[in-house]
Order: C-alpha cells, then structure tokens, then sequence
C-alpha cells in the first residue's frame, strides 16, 4: 500500500487543529533529535475530558498528519481512556504500513500526548 | 573503466523497492570493492594473528602487513609513516587531538576559531576543551554563497589564537575549504592547524606537506574501506608534545608495578589490539583509489554535481545549497523542496531505489544557519553516473507529483 495516502497527504496539507490555546491546562513541546522534528500540543481539559486542543508542528508528512489524525481522534474524549490508548492507534488510524525507520515520525505526536497527560495528573 | 568500476561494486546489482539501487549517500559512507572484501577475508583465513607481539609466523606476518597499510596511508597524503596513527573514525581522531594536544596546550582566555560548515565531529570536542580551559571558541561564518568568509577569517586570527580547526569539504553544502591559506594565515600568528579530512581525502589529493598540515583527521570508510578504521596524521614534530589519550597493552616501553613509560612514537595512541583486518583492508582500498587516480576521481565527482545541479535546478519548487562554482564545490548536493519535508523526499527517492540522506547531516549548526529545518542531500562516488542522476530525477518529479507540487 502507498505510504502517501490521499487521507495522509490530505492531513499533512490541511493539518486539522493547528494553533495555540491561551486558556490551556497543559502545552507540551516534543522533538525528535534525529530528524529535528517537533510538535507543540496544547490541551484544555475539563471534568477529565479533553475540552479542546490545538497543536503547532514542523516535520515530515507522517508525523505532521499522524498528529492531525490523532487530534481528531482524542477531542471530547475522556483522560482516563486516553491513558490506556497504544501506540497501535496510530497506525490504525494512518492506515498505512510504517517502516522502522518511520516510527519515530508516526509516533511523535502520540508521545506528545502521552508527556502531555503525564503533566495533567501532577497538576 | 566505467565497466570495470562497477564490477567491483557488486552491492549495486542489488534491487531496492523492486528498483535497481542507485546509490547516492556517498558522504555518509562508501561502499566497498571486491578488492576490500577479499583482503578482508584473506586476512582471516590466512593470516589472522594479534600484531607487534608474537615471534610465530602468522604474527609477524599480521604485523608486516598492518604496518605496510600506515606506509601507504603516508604515502596516500605525503607524509612520513611515523606520523600516522590508526583510530576507529575521523571522530576518534579529532577527539585524539582535543585530549592529547588540547589539554596540554590550550589555556585560559586562549581563542579555538572553527568554521560555520563544521559537522558535529570537528567542533564538539572543541566546544568541550573551550568550555574546559575557559577558552573561547570563535567561528568564522560563510558567505551568502556558502563559501568561506576568508576576510572574517583573517580578522578572528590574533596572538590569542591556538588552534584553527576546519573542515577540508564540507559535508552539506559541499563547499571545498582552501586549507593551505587557511593553515599558512594560521601559522602566522603560531596556531596550530586541525584538518577535517571526511569528504576530502577520498576524493581528491591531499597533501599534508604541501599545505603545512598539523593534524588531518580521516575515516576509512567513505573512501572504499571497512568501518572501524579512522586515521590521525600528527605532523612529527609535534608528536613529542602529546600524551597518550587511552592506556594500556601495544602503547609502552616499560611497565612496573606502580608506573609506566610510553612509547614516544605514534604507538602511544594504539593501545590495545588495533582493527587489524580492516585496516589491512584498508590498505586494498587505498591501492584501488590510487589505481583509478585521485584526478580522476575528483573530476568524476565535480561532472556529476554540475549535471545534477542543471537537472535540479530546472524546477522553481526546488532549492540548492551549493556554491555557484563548480570549482569551489566536492559531488555534495543538498537541496529542498517548498512545500515537501526532506525525510518525504528521501521516502520517495527509495521508493525508487535511489538511496540518498535526510535530516542535519551531523552538521545542526550548518543547517540552522540556511534558515531550513532539514536538507535532502545527494552525494556522488567513482561508481555513480549521469543515468543514476536521471533516475534521481525521475524521483524527483514523483515527489511533485505525489505532493501536487507545481513548478
């Protein structure tokens, strides 16, 4: 199958939540060292729900629409269930085969969230 | 010869993604000859044994020709054979000089210039030893041509300079470094000179003699040779005013029970049992570049860049960041794409079977200065052709189209 898929190139061009939120509970910036990729995400989060998101990204298109499609996918959804969701819901939701040598870029954004509702709990 | 080159190169037949591989990582490292991968294998079948120790046979052979291999490496940059010293990497080597010469030699408020086009390997170590010494690290920035600012050079360069290290070529814009005026303007002001030989001493001839070269730091493996194999030329001279760096067997003269006397020669910096097979593969390597000839070779190089930059530079989406003369430039091409990531670029590239890098290149400092994140980065040897440069840009125009780029 084609890594360049029209849902991930459709992602990469037209990423879903980009911005910053203001009014936020938490914002986490993480990179990846080897290719200087990075992905700000901004969460707001109410009654342990994710209220509303936002992100702000530089990188490859894996890593930029695994993150647009990872938006999609947690908005309105409870921390709790969050905190138990894999990285195999990244690639569900890219839909297409990721080498080795791309994991880090598909899962950038998955880290991102995962740092970001370590922070939440401390709060 | 074309014909007989790539019949050395048997890794090319290899098919990549269903595509014939077209290999175009060059700066990261080479592949290797036949000739390499037979001595290898000649040397442990026949003649495996440690060296500089034993009276059999087998030892003495081992040790004969791993000490013929640092009589060719001179012989390769016109220098005296005691004056080489074997590594693992041209990083091993640089970090050679930082410890060994460094420390001895660099003081407090004492000024290290290194170059804007340095990769990580020639200037950490001396970000390290600054930071050590309380010295100051001064870089001399490049033009708006990716060249060297040879003026800001001359006006970083004072009594407080110790030590200039430079790289010969640079790894991603492929910017060749006039090193001889480098080193004679250095040597003015009594600094000593650290040479960054990665891309150049593969690719075209050097000459440590001529150029008044203090150190020269190279890697086996971008010029035909197994990884595990780095090379230190130290001018002899200087020698005398080094401690070793790593202690142990192969280094010493004398040992008690509560101290040591080094050898005072290059040995001091090979202790231990060195990479015996692989430099003695080396050794094939550097036979075979001098058969083919250094000339040649670098001609080969700068041909190919000139046809990959008039191929790539017929499209409007793509940026190039390398000099506009061919003749201040190694076969390194990096260049971007508006609107695609480099690591996208290099996806599709394989895709196609053309192996090429993405990303900082070791070289962060470099690439953030170009204003850019990443570059995609294309780099040719004696085995590459115009038609892997077609099928390259073939590539190329599946990116735009896969990306909807227009040009």
């Amino acid at each position: 199958m084609d890594l360049y898929s029209e849902i991930i190139l459709d992602h990469y061009q037209n990423p879903h939540h980009v911005g910053e939120l203001a009014k936020r509970t938490v914002r986490v910036i993480e990179h990846n060292p080897l290719c200087g990729d990075s992905i700000q995400l901004d969460l707001i989060i109410k009654n342990g729900v994710v209220n509303d998101l936002a992100f702000v990204g530089d990188g490859c298109a894996i890593s930029q629409a695994a993150m647009s499609l990872l938006m999609d996918e947690i908005k309105g959804k409870k921390i709790s269930a969050l905190k138990k969701m894999l990285p195999a819901k990244v690639y569900d939701l890219l839909h297409v085969p990721i080498s080795p040598g791309r994991v880090k870029c598909a899962l950038l954004g998955f880290f991102a969230l995962e740092n970001a509702l370590k922070s939440v709990k401390k709060k | 010869m074309k014909t007989n080159i790539l019949k050395q190169f048997p890794i090319l037949k290899r098919k990549i993604n269903g595509q014939p591989l077209v290999y175009l990582d060059n700066a990261s490292t080479s592949q290797k000859p036949l000739v390499v991968l037979q001595a290898l294998q000649n040397f442990y079948l026949n003649t495996n044994a440690n060296v500089h120790r034993g009276i059999h046979t087998l030892s003495e052979e081992a040790t004969e020709q791993y000490e013929n291999v640092r009589a060719k490496v001179a012989k390769f940059i016109n220098a005296k054979t005691e004056e080489i010293v074997f590594t693992k990497n041209a990083t091993e080597s640089l970090n050679c000089v930082a410890v060994s010469w460094g420390r001895l030699h660099i003081k407090k408020d004492d000024e290290i210039i290194v170059s804007a086009l340095e990769h990580h390997a020639n200037l950490v170590p001396w970000q390290e030893l600054a930071k050590e010494k309380k010295a100051k690290l001064k870089i001399i920035p490049i033009t708006a041509d990716y060249i060297l600012d040879l003026i800001a050079y001359e006006k970083l360069l004072s009594n407080k300079t110790k030590l200039v290290c430079i790289t010969a070529q640079s790894n991603v814009t492929g910017t060749i470094v006039p090193i001889k005026k480098i080193i004679s303007l250095a040597h003015k002001f009594g600094a000593k000179v650290v040479i960054d030989g990665a891309q150049s001493v593969g690719h075209s001839q050097t000459n440590v003699k001529n150029t008044d070269c203090d150190f020269l730091a190279f890697s086996a493996h971008k010029m035909l040779g197994p990884t595990g194999v780095g090379v230190l030329y130290i001018k002899r001279a200087l020698m005398d005013e080094m401690v070793p760096y790593m202690y142990g067997g192969d280094m010493v003269e004398t040992v008690g029970q509560e101290e040591a006397v080094y050898h005072r020669d290059y040995m001091k910096f090979e202790a231990g049992t060195p990479n015996i097979a692989d430099v003695i593969a080396f050794g094939s390597a550097l036979d075979y570049l001098t058969a083919v000839g250094l000339k040649t070779i670098d001609a080969h190089d700068k041909e190919l860049l000139a046809y990959a930059k008039k191929c790539f530079s017929k499209y409007s989406a793509v940026k190039i960041f390398s000099p506009i003369k061919i003749e201040n430039c190694g076969g390194v091409l990096s260049f971007t794409i508006a609107g695609v990531h480099p690591h996208d670029i290099a996806t599709i590239f394989d895709q196609a079977g053309v192996a090429i890098r993405s990303g900082l290149h070791c070289a962060e400092p470099l690439v953030r200065s170009l204003g850019i994140s990443t570059t995609a980065r294309m780099s040719f040897y004696l085995y590459n052709t115009k038609h892997d440069i077609d099928v390259a840009e073939k590539a190329l125009k599946k990116v735009f189209t896969i990306f909807k780029i227009k040009n």
